[in-house]
């Protein structure tokens, strides 16, 4: 960006105008956001043309990837934290939305409860812990999903920023992170469901969950949230506080040393971050109809990681393309040849790592940038 | 020698059973000493004279006779059964006892039989030979009423006492004391003159104990409680419990000895119940410990990340899985062969790690982390791919099964000391090779200062290679360790991987004794917590300990020192 | 204001604080004694070597000192404890009569005034030069101030002007990544003048630098002086006579002389240990 230009217009405009990549990725997702309720809705079935609602809602859920995938590059690629927890803040707010369809479903689960969820009276609980209450009221639940992430990112970052753990270290804890959130929630007594997680969901604001019309108002949500949480990345990359986060990335003792709080700095790109997974993650649950505590497996965290490096770091486009492309190829292969996709995924770590620095969209020439 | 007068007053002492008894000791002499047989069996004589003078004799005619007995005919032909000293005595009285003795109707003859089908598979007991197979309808039972296995029992029970294994006999008294009475009693006490054994001896003394527990004499009562105040079993301390009552036990003197009995033996326990939390803990820690020390080596003292490091574990336990199916007669040979083998395995696929991924992201440790991660995914495919994603198991060596039982409340399983010691000597091997090796001093001057080692002339490239083999080895070692405490399948890596971390960075990287002493420390804490929070909520605490615990002490517990480890 | 000598500065005598200097909301110093630096016996060791062995330097106003010492002599580690990033095992550093500087941090003490230029340059590599002074330039430096911060068109000036007296003009909009080892170092020069610091402490400024960038960097120092006050850790014998005003010898982490270059030169201990005799 030149920052010749910035004055006057303010920093997003011009920010956004240097942006090829984000100026494809904001066209694409203007045209999807238009074609696929048709191609699903419009078009009968059985034509050439129609779009199953089972695709649908799987280019909702890569969609949903990619924001995440974006709220770990900003950290990764601008600050370079590498977090190997992401994963938890998406599930937590996964869960926090989840609560909120597990309420709604009233007395139309198997036991007929009015207020207690199915699990809770099959583990002969008579009272509704205190953390439901008020999740069956959607603000509420909204709130939850950016807060429950926040506050936990706000601790942990907290602790961790303030006495400078780095690099490997900052990543291994963000794993154990994820690792003792996944042992938690597994326990019954957590009161999330256990093993099982939340799901039977029937329906969201009194709409039906299944019919095909909420699945494609879903995905435009979903794609309006990603339009929206690229700008603001965007945003804040432009912002001056985006070149102190990248200065800090670059030379963290230098920032120090000319008067930043760098852990203050941190501190927030961090919280934005998780609160971006968290609606990403809240996007997520009502599009795939579950929530377990699987979702909070180290691994899922370092593949979205992967993803990132794969699409290309520090561009917030590669992240989304990244995450687009690895999921069609989880798709395509774990439906083609199962056994073949770890020796995939793994070799796409070896192969991005080694050979991809820049990943895939620095193999196109700078001045014709495209995305997925 | 058995000393017969005391034995005579007692048969004296006890009219109804003392034929039965007489001949019980007497066959049961025999086994015990050989130059006990004659006079036993002269007084054995006597005595089944006089009380039974029609029954027959020798043995073929006795088991005959049982076909046709009636039920109270059959005590009498039991004393004379046990009379003939015949060795296949104890068999009949087993297969009588378990309702396996039936008579053909046909003609009259024995067998024992077991089942087969509709059909019996019969062995004649006068031979113990097989005698072929029959249909069941041709036979009758030879019962047995309550009464009537009492005595059996009794009679079996002190065959067992004479045998030779300390541990048969241990188990019969043990069975003997299950419902002690006048009778069992008695031939405890005569066995304990003769015993050698202290279990048995022990056990034999802790059955007479409960015995006069419930004597009349307050006197008997006392001594009984001041005896068992020795003990530490949980089956002493309810009876003394029992005993603190008042309507239990009327006398004061009985109530407050075994009160002080109580808490002696509480102590006691818990002592001896803190020393096997504490070994738990180090069993556990030393499993962290081996889990931990390859990669405390790649990532501590190269600075290396490597994720698939849980992975080379799981190439170690797959290769002793390997060597064991090659040559499963010889287990113990098996798993001492294959440490050395797993070694070398993980080894070479370390060094091809290092060689062909790790060498060109020095410098780059988040890179170097996706990588092997990568490459953590793709081992764990290639064994889903080769020996399918089952679990497979190792055999456990014998000598490396069971547990050394130290006393009534404290036993240690053999399994989990060899790995304590087996991680000592792992230990103290990697120190020797750093410290006292060649190469040692080139990894530590690599890691120290790597433009100033090569200007020395060492060859960091091939210090780097083996220093990773060197690391990987030991995950090999520890994976053949793994496989003798869990299932051995293409998870078992990374389900150590965190954990193994955790140690290190607990530690403080790049220092061995920190590995030790962090794994130690996690492990026994983690069992200490075990029992209050559960074991996932302790593994929980202890994650969370460390993440708070790096962020106030983020060099570990033992920081490398110097001005460098203060950082930019 | 407390009447206690620890607030009152290590005189020990009780003056008006002046008023706000700069746009930062950090405190000023208190220079009613024409003393902006007081550094009082001060220790420090490291797993036994003492880097600082009861170190005492008082910097005045306006100065330009040098310090020299051969490798070893604390030199690195005295800004170290300066800048806040060592705290020392006793003594203490105050900034003019009322900043205790050992109970802050880097960024503190940085808005407080005092700019630090490192021995390796450290600039901003994946910015442009415009943008690595840009973020050096003072202003409050909190998190939501800097989400929202806009330059006017003061602070571009500054910005220009700045870029002259660096000579980096032509290459504002390029990486600072991409500049030679020598205008790096005149880069993070730049970048100390943007903080508009009270007290330079500058590593060895003119290593790396051709014998034309020495002196121009020379002038620059001498320029400052006056204005600021400049401290300057240099190995290069010539430089340090060419600029010094003042000149302190550290050996072993303790003030060995300190006086002119002449003075100094002809010490016996310093002969001794450091210029070789």
């Amino acid at each position: 960006m030149s920052t010749q230009t910035m004055t006057g217009q303010g920093v997003l405009i011009p920010a956004l105008k240097a942006d090829r990549g984000g100026q494809v990725l904001l066209a694409l997702l203007l045209i999807a956001a238009v074609v696929v309720p048709i191609f699903n809705l419009m078009i009968p079935e059985g034509s050439f043309f129609h779009l199953s609602t089972y695709t649908v809602t799987l280019f909702g859920k890569y969609l949903c990837y990619a924001l995440l995938a974006i709220a770990v590059d900003l950290v990764w690629g601008y600050c370079g934290i590498l977090s190997l927890g992401h994963t938890a803040f998406f599930a937590l707010g996964g869960y926090a939305i989840g609560m909120y369809l597990m309420r709604q479903i009233g007395p139309r689960g198997v036991y007929g409860n009015p207020i207690l969820p199915d699990f809770m009276v099959f583990l002969n609980w008579t009272e509704l812990p205190w953390f439901w209450e008020g999740m069956n009221h959607f603000p509420v639940a909204l709130l939850m999903v950016v807060l429950i992430p926040g506050l936990l990112a706000l601790g942990f970052g907290w602790l961790a920023f303030r006495s400078r753990v780095t690099g490997v270290y900052l990543s291994i804890m963000t794993q154990a992170l994820t690792f003792a959130l996944l042992l938690a929630f597994f326990r019954n007594e957590m009161g999330f469901g256990g093993n099982n997680g939340l799901t039977d969901f029937k329906e969201l604001l009194g709409f039906d969950l299944k019919t095909p019309g909420m699945r494609v108002a879903l995905f435009i949500t979903t794609v309006i949230a990603l339009a929206v949480g690229y700008i603001g990345c965007r945003y804040v990359i432009a912002s001056r506080l985006g070149r102190v986060v990248q200065g800090i990335r670059d030379a963290e003792g230098r920032t120090r040393f000319i008067g930043y709080q760098v852990e203050s700095y941190k501190l927030w790109i961090w919280v934005f971050s998780a609160m971006l997974a968290g609606i990403a993650g809240a996007l997520y649950v009502p599009q795939v109809g579950i929530i377990n505590p699987g979702e909070f497996a180290p691994i899922n965290s370092i593949e979205v990681v992967i993803w990132v490096a794969v699409g290309g770091r520090g561009t917030l486009y590669g992240a989304v393309a990244g995450a687009v492309l690895v999921n069609y190829a989880k798709t395509w292969f774990t439906a083609a040849f199962p056994e073949i996709w770890l020796y995939a995924l793994g070799a796409l770590f070896v192969g991005a790592t080694l050979f991809l620095p820049k990943g895939v969209v620095g193999l196109i020439p700078a001045r014709k940038v495209k995305t997925a | 020698m058995i000393p017969l007068p005391p034995l005579l007053r007692l048969l004296m002492r006890l009219p109804l059973r003392r034929c039965l008894l007489a001949a019980v000791v007497a066959v049961s002499l025999p086994l015990q000493a050989d130059d006990a047989v004659a006079p036993a069996a002269d007084a054995t004589a006597e005595t089944t004279a006089e009380a039974a003078p029609a029954a027959p004799t020798a043995f073929p005619d006795v088991i005959r006779a049982l076909g046709t007995a009636s039920l109270s005919e059959r005590t009498a032909l039991l004393e004379a059964l046990l009379a003939t000293k015949n060795p296949n005595t104890a068999a009949v009285l087993t297969a009588w006892l378990e309702d396996h003795l039936h008579v053909r109707d046909a003609d009259g003859a024995v067998f024992i039989t077991a089942e087969a089908e509709s059909n019996y598979a019969l062995t004649d007991p006068l031979t113990m030979a097989a005698a072929g197979s029959e249909a069941s309808e041709g036979f009758t039972k030879i019962g047995s009423n309550n009464n009537l296995r009492k005595l059996l029992r009794s009679a079996l029970a002190s065959f067992k006492l004479g045998n030779p294994d300390a541990a048969v006999r241990l188990a019969a008294v043990q069975e003997m004391l299950r419902a002690p009475d006048e009778l069992t009693l008695t031939m405890l006490r005569e066995q304990a003159k003769t015993e050698q054994d202290p279990a048995v001896l022990k056990a034999i003394a802790a059955g007479q104990a409960y015995a006069d527990l419930t004597s009349d004499s307050a006197d008997i009562r006392l001594a009984a409680v001041n005896v068992l105040s020795g003990a530490l079993d949980g089956e002493t301390l309810a009876k003394l419990e029992a005993l603190r009552e008042e309507a239990n036990e009327p006398d004061e003197r009985v109530r407050s000895a075994a009160s002080v009995a109580i808490s002696s033996i509480a102590v006691k326990r818990k002592f001896f119940s803190a020393i096997e939390t504490l070994f738990f803990g180090l069993s556990l820690g030393s499993v962290l410990v081996l889990a931990a020390i390859g990669l405390a080596i790649t990532f501590g003292v190269m600075g290396v990340i490597n994720m698939a490091h849980g992975e080379l574990m799981m190439i170690g336990a797959y290769t002793a899985y390997v060597v064991q199916q090659l040559m499963p007669t010889h287990l113990a040979a098996s798993i001492l062969i294959s440490i050395p083998t797993a070694f070398v395995v993980s080894g070479l696929v370390g060094i091809a790690i290092e060689r062909g991924v790790v060498r060109f992201l020095y410098g780059r440790p988040l890179e170097t982390l996706l990588a092997t991660f990568g490459i953590s995914l793709f081992l764990q495919q290639l064994v889903r791919s080769i020996f399918s994603p089952l679990n497979r198991s190792v055999a456990t060596p014998e000598f490396m099964s069971g547990q050394w039982v130290i006393n009534d409340a404290l036993s240690l399983t053999w399994n989990r000391l060899y790995i304590v010691v087996f991680t000592m000597v792992v230990f103290a091997a990697l120190q020797l090779i750093l410290r006292r090796t060649s190469l040692g001093l080139k990894v530590r001057a690599v890691s120290q200062n790597r433009a100033m080692a090569r200007s020395m002339g060492i060859n960091s490239d091939r210090v780097d290679a083996i220093t990773f083999g060197l690391g990987s080895g030991i995950a090999g070692v520890a994976g053949v360790a793994l496989s003798q405490l869990t299932n051995v399948g293409p998870n078992l890596g990374q389900s150590y991987i965190i954990d193994s971390f955790m140690v290190v960075v607990f530690g403080g990287v790049g220092n061995l004794w920190g590995t030790v002493i962090g794994g130690m420390t996690l492990g026994v804490a983690g069992k200490l917590l075990e029992p209050a929070v559960g074991a996932v909520m302790a593994k929980i605490a202890m994650l969370v300990f460390i993440i708070l615990f790096i962020q106030r002490r983020k060099q570990g517990l033992f920081p490398q020192k110097g001005r460098a480890a203060e950082g930019h | 204001m407390s009447t206690s000598p620890a607030t009152t500065g290590p005189i020990g005598l009780r003056t008006k604080p002046t008023g706000k200097r700069r746009s930062t909301n950090a405190p000023s110093p208190d220079l009613s004694h024409n003393i902006i630096l007081y550094v009082e016996g001060v220790t420090k060791s490291f797993d036994g070597f003492k880097a600082l062995n009861d170190l005492s330097l008082y910097i005045e106003t306006g100065e330009l000192r040098c310090v020299i010492g051969p490798n070893g002599a604390g030199k690195t580690t005295m800004m170290d404890v300066i800048t806040g990033k060592t705290t020392p095992d006793t003594g203490s550093v105050w900034f003019g009569q009322t900043i205790d500087l050992l109970g802050m941090s880097e960024p503190e003490i940085a808005q407080a005034g005092i700019g630090r230029k490192f021995q390796k340059p450290t600039v901003f590599p994946e910015h442009s030069v415009f943008e690595n002074l840009e973020l050096a330039m003072a202003c409050d430096k909190s998190v939501w101030k800097i989400l929202f911060a806009k330059l006017n068109a003061v602070q571009r000036e500054r910005i220009d002007e700045v870029l002259g007296i660096i000579g980096l003009k032509d290459h504002r909009f390029g990486k600072a990544g991409a500049l030679s080892h020598g205008q790096k170092q005149w880069l993070e020069i730049g970048m100390l003048l943007m903080q508009d610091p009270l007290v330079l402490l500058v590593d060895e400024p003119v290593a790396g630098m051709t014998p034309q960038e020495t002196e121009r960097t020379a002038e620059l120092l001498v320029s400052l002086a006056g204005k600021h006050s400049v401290v300057v850790v240099e190995h290069d014998m010539n430089f340090v006579r060419s600029i010094a005003r003042k000149v302190t010898v550290l050996h072993e982490g303790h003030v060995l002389a300190e006086g002119t270059m002449d003075e100094v030169q002809n010490d016996p201990q310093v002969k001794r240990v450091y210029l070789g005799e």
